[in-house]
């Protein structure tokens, strides 16, 4: 047939008989700006309604519009939806790319493309589908300039003919997509159907590549980091935000302002929050430590660049002992880096963010629901250690959609911390702000506006002595540091977990923490089945580090620690923290090269220095 | 005065029965005859005499001699001393947390005009309800007397080194940007200190006041602009200030014509009487053609140069329920069951 060129040459259907079915990943590459997000929106979802285990990674540029941009999907029937570095259906809508993007197809892979681009003379190896994209998108969208965005929804349905996708599924996704906006709902169904009747009717299939019904799905939902991370927020009962826009955090913070708007304001019509979008990052964290000092549950979202502003006053917070959130939806560096890129490259940043001893608290959310769970941990341990938490999310977590489990309504109270009432003081008699009542290294405080006449206390970044007062005497210097120090060794029982995800099968093991759980849990099964090398896994999930992260390593020879960044950040935090003999056993695997963490590149790190 | 009622023996309390001595701080470090001291005790005798409850004042302040001065007044009052040039966020956030606090910010000019103008600005723009006082003795005084942005064109520093740079007006730059109460004065002159600072408690939106404060140590000498020589010989008042806080009769009548009454949020009144110009504080254009005209002249212009009682305050935008958010019970802030349910609905 004259539209499809099958490129595979001598034996007729090569894959005849070999579908690989809920097991590839799809590419669509177009044009920044061009709309394609709700096409391939409708796609992740139609294929996540079948069931099917999948994960749709957004590589944009830079740009507002006009510059490349790729929309990978993985749909895998056992669960993995790391990104696949491979790419086996490339559907080429970019001029720009497109010999590129094919170029670098591996054999036998699947090329759906704007017909007028002719890539099926690039290479022989491929299956070529062309499709005249301009034409059948005239047929159903009269308005010329509506066009550009239809034509998106055409692939869609050439797509769906030949990867299997239930058209009623197809519909109800592009429904969902634009709610209430009936007539363009509409016109998107009808270019759908469109391209969906063309495929059916010219083209023949020729690649394995098929999407067929499961049931892993059933009761999850849909949704991206930074939206997890604001409900969560939402319902740690957070009242002051501050933000200074940045990619990839803004997105947080806008959704933030959705949900609290719908669901915070009073009866009275008035809000039991405020948000405040700041001049910089300096004056964002400012508010943060501001409102926190005066009692308020309050956080700030940036990135990188944000961090590095942020410095100085996150270590007032540590020395003065203020609580702050802190979210940082990392992404490359240094400098500006690539600001749409991924990359888990400011742990060593956060961690000890401020000049002289300081040192925080971090949380690595692997997932949408430990971006709901950690918003409630890191507001709650901020609270009860006074003290700036950093909640360490990524760009591909934080922008990403990711199936998830639905989140669980919160099983504990808000936890405020040793915050002393009016009665509170007048009972206790004294009150030294800084003293360790308790042992464990966390003074109480009380808040401006308690009315006890004296209940207040003088808060400042220089030296001090218990009672809060300027001291430079050397033995007040020293016990208050040691005293700081105390609390982050309690901090080690208060923080999160790790989860222990496999242990006692092996002497060699692996730790991996955020988005690199994925890749991390598909490249053990592939060094299982290629390798014979058999992983223990634990994953990170705080700093600092609890006792079952040593007594991990401790029972391991060799320890793997996977990090998306090239100094080894997470291997370096575990280095400083490990007795000699412990710091031998671990060996580092680094990715950071902007893209998601595959774990093909895993396997073949780890398969190397194991030697294989 | 009326508001102090006395009967010998005892001491004088004020109108919630406080007595001065319960508005006081710690002892000064700063040194003897230093500007920032005096401002201290203005703001302590201002704040008894308007009998603000102590405990429902935040101190705010950045880094320097000046910003140490929240020690030595008002020790009931919870202080934030904290880092160099941010205390506009500092104070911005403590109300976003409690907005039914008094604020009062104290700050330098390197505080300010230097490290901290960014903050400065948006503080202003955003009429943050508070005091804002900057002791300007246009050094920096704790690094030990380098110039700051607000030193004069020529002014001499101890060294010999001069000034070759135009200072930056804080009075001019808060009127532009949208504070709503904004004047000089001068540490020296307690009548009109006082006066002004029971104003800008009575007044509901930001209070600039950029007070003539000498550093006795680094810039008092001969060929300083900041010095108190200068500053005495060199002050326009320009007009004489009267603060009538609500609670209080008018005492003192002028004749018509003589004096412009400015009604505040509480119902208290600042009266200003004329000197020798007639001057509407209200006009905001006339307030920074004054001002700069004043700079031409040569002459340090005090008094209250723009008032604007109308102006809603940035919490006020916010549309905040009224108590504090930092203590909203849990109920308040943690959305129910429902509505995590329905925004998992959502996400199906
Ligand atoms: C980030 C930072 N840079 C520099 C300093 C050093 N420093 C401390 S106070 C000060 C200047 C203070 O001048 P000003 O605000 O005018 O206060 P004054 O001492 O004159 O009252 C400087 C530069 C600092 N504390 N922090
Ligand atoms: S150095 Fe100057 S500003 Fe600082 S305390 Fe002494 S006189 Fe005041
Ligand atoms: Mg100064």
């Amino acid at each position: 047939m004259a539209t499809t060129d099958l490129a595979v040459h001598g034996s007729t259907g090569q894959f005849a008989g070999s579908r690989i079915v809920n097991d590839f990943s799809l590419q669509v590459a177009t044009v920044n700006g061009s709309g394609s997000q709700s096409a391939n929106t409708v796609l992740l979802r139609t294929i996540f309604q079948m069931g099917v285990p999948v994960s749709g990674k957004n590589l944009f540029p830079s740009n507002i519009a006009g510059l490349p941009t790729w929309y990978t999907i993985r749909a895998n029937k056992n669960g993995y939806i790391a990104r696949k570095k491979e790419v086996d259906f490339l559907i080429a809508m970019n001029p720009e790319t497109a010999i590129e993007d094919v170029k670098v197809l591996a054999a036998g892979a699947a090329v759906l493309y704007d017909e007028p681009l002719k890539l099926n003379a690039v290479r022989t190896d491929l299956t070529f589908y062309p499709v005249p994209f301009d034409k059948i998108t005239a047929t159903v969208c009269p308005e010329a300039k509506l066009r550009k965005l239809v034509k998106n929804m055409v692939y869609v349905g050439v797509a769906a003919h030949l990867l299997g996708l239930d058209m009623t599924e197809v519909e109800k996704a592009i429904r969902r997509q634009f709610g209430k906006k009936q007539k363009a709902a509409d016109l998107n169904v009808n270019a759908v159907k469109a391209g969906y009747d063309y495929a059916v009717a010219t083209i023949e299939k020729m690649d394995p590549y098929w999407i067929s019904r499961m049931d892993e799905n059933r009761g999850k939902i849909i949704i991206d980091g930074n939206s997890a991370a604001a409900l969560g927020c939402m319902f740690a009962g957070v009242t002051v935000v501050t933000w200074y826009p940045i990619t990839p955090s803004s997105s947080l913070v806008e959704s933030l302002i959705d949900y609290m708007k719908k669901y915070r304001i009073g009866a009275d019509g008035k809000a039991t929050f405020a948000i405040v979008q700041a001049e910089d990052e300096l004056a964002a964290v400012g508010m943060v430590i501001g409102a926190a000092w005066a009692g308020a549950r309050s956080m700030t979202a940036t990135s990188g660049p944000g961090i590095s502003l942020m410095s100085e006053f996150t270590g007032l917070g540590y020395y003065a002992e203020v609580p702050a959130v802190i979210w940082d939806i990392q992404r490359v560096g240094p400098s500006t880096g690539l600001p749409t890129r991924t990359a888990q490259g400011d742990l060593l940043s956060t961690a000890f963010l401020s000049h002289g001893d300081t040192k925080h608290v971090l949380l690595f959310p692997a997932s949408p629901e430990e971006c709901f769970t950690m918003a409630q941990d890191a507001f709650n341990l901020a609270e009860l250690a006074q003290t700036p938490v950093f909640v360490l999310s990524d760009l591909d977590l934080g922008m990403n959609n990711w199936m998830a489990d639905q989140f669980q309504y919160p099983t504990t109270p808000i936890k405020r911390g040793k915050v002393l009432s009016k009665e509170d003081r007048d009972r206790l008699g004294g009150f030294a702000r800084y003293k360790d009542v308790d042992g464990d290294g966390i003074g109480y405080r009380t808040i401006p506006g308690n009315s006890h006449p004296a209940s207040a206390y003088f808060t400042r970044g220089s030296g001090h002595n218990e009672k809060g007062q300027y001291s430079e005497r050397p033995d007040d210097y020293r016990n208050n540091m040691d005293r700081l120090n105390r609390k982050f060794e309690y901090l080690r029982t208060l923080v999160p977990k790790p989860q222990l995800v496999v242990n006692g099968t092996s002497e060699v093991g692996v730790i991996a923490y955020g988005t690199s759980h994925y890749a991390t849990g598909e490249s053990r099964d592939q060094l299982r089945k290629e390798h014979r090398v058999e992983l223990d896994y634990l994953r990170v999930r705080a700093y600092p580090f609890s006792a079952e992260v040593h007594e991990f390593i401790a029972k391991h020879d060799r320890v793997y620690i996977i990090d998306q960044n090239r100094d080894a950040q997470m291997f370096q935090l575990l280095k400083l923290d490990l007795a000699a003999e412990q710091t031998e056993k671990l060996r580092s695997v680094r990715n950071y090269d902007g893209l998601p963490i595959d774990a093909r590149s895993i396997t073949s790190e780890i398969a190397s220095q194991e030697g294989k | 005065m009326g508001t102090i009622p006395s009967s010998t023996g005892t001491p004088k309390t004020n109108n919630i029965g406080l007595t001065v001595v319960e508005y006081k701080g710690g002892k000064t470090t700063l040194c003897a005859g230093c500007g920032h001291n005096a401002i201290s005790e203005r703001i302590i005798d201002a704040m008894f005499e308007m009998g603000v409850d102590p405990t429902r004042v935040a101190k705010l302040s950045g880094i320097g001699c000046s910003s140490k001065s929240p020690a030595y007044f008002m020790s009931r009052s919870p202080s934030f001393n904290s880092v160099h040039g941010r205390m506009p966020s500092i104070a911005t956030g403590t109300l976003l947390a409690n907005q039914g606090l008094v604020a009062i910010g104290v700050s330098g000019d390197g505080d300010t005009a230097s490290i901290g103008i960014g903050q400065f600005v948006h503080l202003m723009r955003r009429n943050i309800p508070m005091i804002y006082i900057i002791e300007d003795n246009g050094v920096y005084g704790l690094t030990k007397g380098q110039f700051s942005a607000t030193a004069d064109l020529g002014s001499k520093l101890k060294t010999g080194v001069i000034n070759d740079l135009p200072p930056i007006d804080t009075c001019a730059l808060a009127i532009q940007l949208g504070a709503t109460f904004v004047g000089r004065s001068f540490s020296g002159d307690k009548k009109q200190l006082t006066a002004m600072l029971k104003a800008a408690i009575a007044h509901k939106g930001t209070v600039m006041l950029d007070v003539i404060s000498p550093c006795v140590t680094f810039n008092d000498h001969e060929g300083s602009t900041k010095s108190y020589k200068f500053t005495k010989d060199h002050e326009e008042p320009l007009h004489d200030i009267t603060f009538v806080p609500s609670f209080e009769e008018i005492d003192v009548e002028y004749a018509e014509g003589e004096t412009v009454d400015v009604t505040m949020h509480d119902g208290s009144r600042l009266r200003l009487h004329k000197l020798e110009e007639d001057y509407d504080p209200t006009n905001k254009i006339e307030a920074l053609r004054r001002v700069a005209q004043a700079h031409e002249d040569g002459e340090i212009l005090t008094g209250v140069f723009y008032i604007n009682t109308k102006q809603p305050t940035f919490m006020e935008l916010l549309n905040m329920t009224e108590e504090p958010l930092a203590t909203l019970p849990e109920e308040r802030v943690r959305p129910s069951r429902e509505v995590l349910a329905e925004c998992m609905e959502r996400l199906k």
